[in-house]
């Protein structure tokens, strides 16, 4: 018995090395795109449902399509829990399956992550968010910020605000999350305020008080801000729009940002926050063609991870989804331009700066309508830069606006004014000509 | 010159100027600092049984909450989940004491802490394994939970008064009165005063070690489930909320680690205090300064009081 139980032990320790020695994805036919996930801690909220749409949209493209070019997609899952170490350690341990792009959707995460992509020479997407700065082609050749960036989508809200009954005089409340991503926004926010008259009170929310903002809207209402804007996420979002109701303070006049106008901060809301607006830049829903082939080819046959098939199409998912369109379309014109069907990540750096997402080829993929179109550039690494306005009904978010371009002729030299003090301690750092 | 002003006659003036928001202010502290009071209350009984802070308090507070949640939208009335709810806790303190302490009686209290700490990422880890990351919303009004606000105006001004605020003194209260005369008038809070000051000698005349701790712990689950109750409904139920327990370590730190009054005043000092200081000295310090106000004062204390206002005072003999 006890030689039995040996040699099921010996085949058991065998069998968990073989498992563990096999190749992930680095075969021949595939490629790898690792995703920076955080299905737990504080923000899983808005983590699972872009992993979700992350992955099942290349899990699409290979049942549909057989992947890209015929070469299908491995996408593997590191969380992170939206700490900036653990991504870190996630990037470490993955690179080296081949790994093409990194999306690690978190700023802090990401602001470790820059530095080591010209020197592992791969690129990193960080779609919206991370260091506006970024959006430099020529000062950062290997990060993109498609399709647009914190402070374009800044100037974007307040043109809106503006043509809401104008902004000069108007006192501009900012609420945001006191950490990287919260505050990456602020210095182009008071540039503003110089520039176009008017006065900004600041609110910040530290992560221990998110669940907590008693305080913070105390101060809104002593402030009386015209305007409230909102840098939050996770949970800080839904007690934020509650604390918002709660003093009466009009939630037309109450704008989240991207990352704070989500399906999961204003269910558990309903009715209370009827009338809050957040910008987007991905649609809304499933009636995308696109859409339906996720559901049919992944969702429908159990390949999704999504807890039920009503949260596909949500906003967050979605914009997993667009996360995942936007590395396809690049590793399609990294496709063409070699000629090779597995590319590498080099490659697909070349990809970002030359793929064309405009309205036919949106139409194409199924997308007609979800995005404003997007020009990859080696100058522009941000893209047009639109976002469009939604409002809560009280159920679900309607898009209001069309896409509001930003104010770039204000934005775009203080972009490379930062981008030039980033680099202005780092040498060697690594910066390309563009023709 | 204006620094001075700032600081010592500008408060005073604003407070003066809009006693309405002076009010609010209040109100506000007071209702925060009820739910500190209820957060360091869970922390103070399992202290006060086996010497050790509870660092799965804050975890406890986001499970209760969530398998109250989550029966409900499993199709279980609001009700029923509640109880179900508290069997649940019952059963979770049953099974920390059978699997987690009968293992560490009499062991260093550094060793039950780290138990607690496995206890925390074991609870983390079923948690979101069982009903996963999304945030729910709390069943406030199918518990029969008050909804709305009054406005009153006095001044010429307005105070609102949110129904769910008063909601949660009012339970904090009872909650807080009904476990301060158990554990105070009882021969079972006799029992655990015994049993935190020496396990061996609390066991030497009869006392059941065992039994005491699963009723800390049950009594310390019953706190976080209306702690959870209470803070899910003012916002969400996530894991977020987890953080917010950490809160009641100041509160701990003023009120001392082992009296229930102690936890009622920490947490109204720590109420007050923050919302009085961020709304009237915040901006000084480029506001947002509540993250760190409460450790302030608790490094205050833990300075020229480190057993806290009510702890007791620990002197050992070499």
């Amino acid at each position: 018995m006890k030689k039995l139980l040996m040699t099921g032990v010996a085949f058991a320790t065998l069998a968990g090395t073989t498992f563990t020695a096999a190749p992930v994805a680095h075969a021949e036919d595939t490629m790898f795109v690792p995703s920076l996930s955080y299905r737990t801690g504080p923000f899983a909220s808005g983590g699972t449902p872009l992993a979700n749409g992350f992955a099942d949209y290349f899990n699409m493209l290979n049942a549909r399509d057989g992947g890209i070019g015929g070469v299908k997609i491995v996408v593997e899952e590191c969380e992170t829990g939206y700490n900036a170490q653990k991504g870190v350690e996630c990037y470490e341990s993955t690179k080296g399956k081949g790994a093409l792009v990194y999306n690690p959707y978190s700023t802090g995460i990401t602001l470790q992550l820059i530095p080591k992509a010209p020197v592992d020479k791969i690129p990193v997407l960080s779609m919206g968010y991370g260091l506006s700065a970024a959006a430099i082609g020529e000062k950062f050749p290997w990060t993109f910020t498609y399709p647009t960036s914190y402070w374009s989508q800044l100037s974007s809200i307040l043109k809106y605000i503006d043509a809401e009954g104008g902004i000069k005089g108007k006192k501009i409340g900012f609420i945001y999350l006191d950490v990287g991503y919260g505050k990456e926004p602020i210095p182009l926010l008071e540039q503003l305020a110089k520039d176009q008259g008017f006065e900004i009170a600041l609110f910040p929310v530290g992560v221990k008080e998110m669940q907590n903002q008693g305080s913070q809207w105390l101060n809104v209402r002593k402030e009386r801000p015209d305007y409230m804007v909102m840098w939050g996420w996770g949970a800080m979002n839904a007690t934020a729009v509650k604390e918002a109701a709660k003093i009466k303070y009009p939630l037309d006049k109450f704008i989240g940002n991207w990352w704070s106008g989500a399906h999961a901060d204003l269910r558990s809301v309903g009715e209370d926050g009827k009338g809050y607006k957040s910008a987007n830049f991905s649609g809304i829903g499933t009636s995308f063609p696109a859409l339906q082939d996720v559901i049919k080819h992944v969702v429908d046959k159990g390949g999704s991870q999504v807890a039920s098939k009503d949260l596909v199409g949500d906003v967050l998912y979605n914009r997993g989804l667009f996360n995942s369109v936007l590395i396809a379309e690049g590793i399609r014109a990294a496709q063409a331009k070699t000629g090779k069907k597995v590319i590498t990540a080099s490659d697909l750096r070349d990809g970002f700066e030359a793929f064309d997402l405009n309205e036919a080829r949106l139409k194409e993929l199924g997308l007609e309508g979800f995005t404003a179109p997007i020009k990859g550039s080696c100058k522009d690494h941000e893209g047009a830069g639109s976002v469009f306005i939604q409002q809560w009904n009280g159920k679900d978010w309607e898009k209001i606006s069309d896409p509001i371009a930003p104010d770039t002729a204000v934005v775009r030299p203080l972009l490379e004014a930062a981008a030039d003090q980033y680099l202005s301690d780092k040498p060697e750092w690594q910066t390309q000509t563009c023709g | 010159m204006d620094i001075l002003y700032n600081i010592l006659i500008d408060p005073f003036v604003q407070m003066g100027s809009a006693p309405d928001f002076f009010l609010q202010v209040l109100w506000s502290g007071f209702v925060a600092g009820t739910l500190y009071s209820l957060i360091a209350l869970g922390f103070v009984l399992i202290f006060k049984a086996s010497g050790v802070f509870n660092f799965a308090q804050g975890i406890m507070v986001v499970f209760a909450a969530l398998t109250l949640v989550g029966l409900y939208q499993a199709g279980v009335p609001a009700w029923i989940a509640l109880f179900l709810t508290i069997g649940a806790m019952f059963a979770l303190a049953w099974l920390v004491e059978r699997i987690v302490l009968r293992n560490l009686v009499n062991q260093e209290e550094i060793i039950l802490f780290m138990a607690t700490i496995g206890l925390n990422y074991f609870l983390i880890g079923f948690g979101e394994y069982v009903f996963g990351g999304e945030p729910k919303p709390m069943i406030a009004k199918e518990l029969g939970l008050p909804t709305g606000s009054t406005t009153f105006e006095p001044f010429g001004g307005i105070v609102i008064i949110e129904h769910l605020d008063v909601a949660a003194v009012i339970m904090a209260i009872v909650l807080v009165s009904a476990l301060a005369i158990f554990f105070n008038k009882t021969r079972i809070g006799r029992a655990l005063r015994a049993v935190a000051d020496d396990h061996q000698a609390a066991l030497s005349v009869g006392i059941s070690l065992n039994q005491i701790w699963v009723i800390v712990w049950f009594a310390a689950g019953i706190v976080a489930l209306a702690t959870g109750i209470m803070w899910g409904a003012k916002s969400d139920v996530s894991f977020a909320l987890q953080i917010v327990a950490l809160k009641a370590l100041p509160v701990l730190i003023i009120g001392g680690f082992t009296s229930i009054p102690g936890a009622i005043i920490g947490g109204l000092v720590i109420g007050f205090g923050e919302k009085l200081f961020e709304i009237y000295w915040g901006a000084l310090l480029g506001s947002g300064v509540e993250g760190w106000f409460a450790y302030v004062i608790a490094l205050i204390f833990l300075l020229f009081r480190p057993q806290g206002l009510f702890g007791e005072k620990i002197i050992e003999r070499i």
